[in-house]
């Protein structure tokens, strides 16, 4: 196995609130690892910080280290529009730009410097064939991506996120705003992705985690409190309050 | 007193404050309407002012209000439209933009006659730009420019947080992200905005009475050196705008068409205004489902 990131004692604030205490994990690449806990428990601060989009709150702090392939992804020197390329993110909300399915897509690429109408052409086909979305919008590629149906519009920034060809893809609870059916779909498009990308996924859904997932960190009121292959987590879990946890007694 | 009888009795106090708004409204356009409408006729629309006979146009005025509306929104559009991103984007809550919006609502709140007198002094005199154009377009920029970044500062913050994550999550700089998911989102607002401020540019006396000047040197349409007096481009030539003229009309013109002269150039300014507000709507709704894909 490989550690894709590895994190290690990590503390996060906001003000004086702490969200995160302690926090050690490394996440393996080509795995999907399922991140859940009770509202409030800081796993979707511990997402957001593994792109830096923390950075955005003002009075935030971190302390400790989060390594991507061995760096430090807060050392003084990291760009962080280049870790940003490298570790992208999938909202809760679908949130496609008010531009066409293409403009969507070629976003990525068009920021980074490609100009070339062909080769934008054939990174928007792989990327829609690669979110699964391909056959279902080819024929009305220029019109406004808000008129796709909300498990579309989640696909679409997928699509979006994969052409720009990140190495980890972040989901903070990506079905929780879908039907079933799209949900469905997302799953199974994740079990496809994961070949290729490193996948952390926040869910509030046990059963998403179950089924989806190769290993799942529990969080509790900041602290990571177990952390396995999603196996034995869910039938055999160490700690007692993952237990109840999972089993619905709290939560 | 019953609940019920309470309820109605709300109900009906809103819906009476609500229709003595419409009133007030129908009531006067209808007035202006009424008076103004029979003496617009093309003549009128393009003749000369007169100074002492009867019988004169509002011509120059009209130009004069659309070249005037021009210069200051050249102005006006780019610092407002800076500065609002500034505040929605860039900003934090502290002491500095604090001061900044303490700035901003305080040259919101200044009367424009009170402008009108600082750019006598300051531009018209100070800066010897004389009664032209500018020193009224100048003017017009303090009155507008609060307008112009609030505008753009809501019309920013409009746009949903998600974009903004988005984006720099696929790896755009934040100046990328402003200039290619920020604006274009924001779009119909701003033009909203923009328009909305027009009408207010068009329809404002005071502010211009001591800076563009009460009258209109004789206009060449076919003189294109800028310099010229008689060039209506020229930017530092004194330039009497529509409502400026609507003031002086009633106020010390020698002319003995008073009341026909200010009723058609009443009637002319409110149609004016009117359609630039229907175009703000009309542009906002047409943008809006462009971006929506409706």
């Amino acid at each position: 196995m490989t550690v894709k990131i590895k994190v290690e004692n990590l503390n996060f604030y906001y003000g004086d609130v702490q969200a995160l205490k302690n926090v050690s994990i490394d996440i393996e690449a080509n795995k999907i690892t399922a991140l859940i806990g009770p509202s409030g428990c800081g796993k979707t601060t511990f997402l957001r910080i593994l792109n830096r989009l923390c950075d955005l709150v003002e009075g935030a702090r971190v302390e400790g280290k989060v390594l991507l392939d061995g760096q430090d992804i807060f050392a003084p020197d990291v760009d962080v529009v280049a870790l940003r390329k490298r570790v992208g993110m999938v909202f809760q909300r679908p949130n496609p730009f008010p531009m066409s399915i293409y403009d969507n897509v070629a976003f990525g690429p068009r920021i980074h410097g490609v100009r070339d109408k062909r080769r934008l052409d054939e990174i928007v086909e792989a990327s829609l064939r690669g979110a699964a979305l391909w056959d279902e919008v080819c024929d009305r590629l220029h019109r406004s991506a808000l008129g796709l149906s909300g498990g579309q519009q989640q696909r679409l920034c997928i699509a979006r996120l994969l052409a720009v060809e990140p190495e980890v893809l972040l989901m903070d609870e990506p079905t929780s705003a879908l039907d079933p059916i799209s949900t469905m779909k997302i799953e199974e498009l994740l079990q496809q992705l994961k070949k290729r990308y490193t996948i952390v996924i926040v869910t509030h859904n046990m059963q998403q985690a179950a089924r989806v997932s190769d290993v799942t960190a529990f969080f509790l009121s900041g602290e990571l409190i177990e952390y396995n292959e999603t196996g034995i987590i869910f039938t055999r879990p160490r700690d007692r309050r993952t237990e109840d946890y999972i089993t619905g007694r709290f939560g | 007193m019953t609940a019920h009888f309470k309820d109605r009795l709300a109900t009906l106090a809103f819906w009476l404050a609500a229709g003595v708004v419409v009133a007030v409204l129908a009531f006067l356009l209808g007035y202006i309407m009424l008076h103004g409408l029979k003496v617009i006729d093309w003549k009128f629309l393009t003749s000369e002012p007169e100074t002492i006979r009867a019988g004169g146009g509002i011509g120059p005025n009209i130009f004069n209000s659309f070249y005037l509306l021009f210069l200051s929104l050249i102005i006006v559009a780019p610092l407002g439209v800076l500065a609002g991103i500034y505040l929605s984007e860039y900003a934090r809550e502290n002491a500095l933009t604090r001061s900044i919006r303490l700035s901003i609502e305080t040259l919101a709140s200044l009367p424009s006659i009170v402008v009108g007198l600082f750019g006598l002094l300051l531009f018209v005199t100070t800066l010897g730009l004389g009664y032209s154009l500018l020193a009224g377009a100048l003017a017009l920029t303090i009155i507008n420019l609060p307008l112009m970044v609030r505008i753009t500062e809501e019309a920013l913050r409009a746009v949903p947080h998600d974009l903004r994550e988005a984006s720099l999550s696929l790896g755009a700089t934040k100046w990328q992200t402003i200039c290619r998911v920020v604006l274009p989102s924001a779009l119909p607002g701003l033009l909203t905005g923009i328009i909305l401020a027009s009408g207010r540019i068009l329809g404002e006396a005071a502010a211009l009475i001591f800076t563009a000047g009460l009258t209109t040197p004789r206009l060449d349409f076919s003189q294109w050196d800028i310099t010229s007096p008689t060039c209506p481009w020229n930017p530092l030539r004194p330039g009497e705008t529509l409502a400026v003229h609507i003031w002086k009309v009633n106020s010390e013109a020698l002319i003995p068409d008073v009341r026909r002269v200010a009723d058609g150039s009443s009637a002319v300014l409110v149609i004016i205004v009117l359609l630039f507000n229907f175009l703000a709507r009309w542009l906002a709704r047409r943008a809006s489902l462009r971006l929506t894909g409706q």
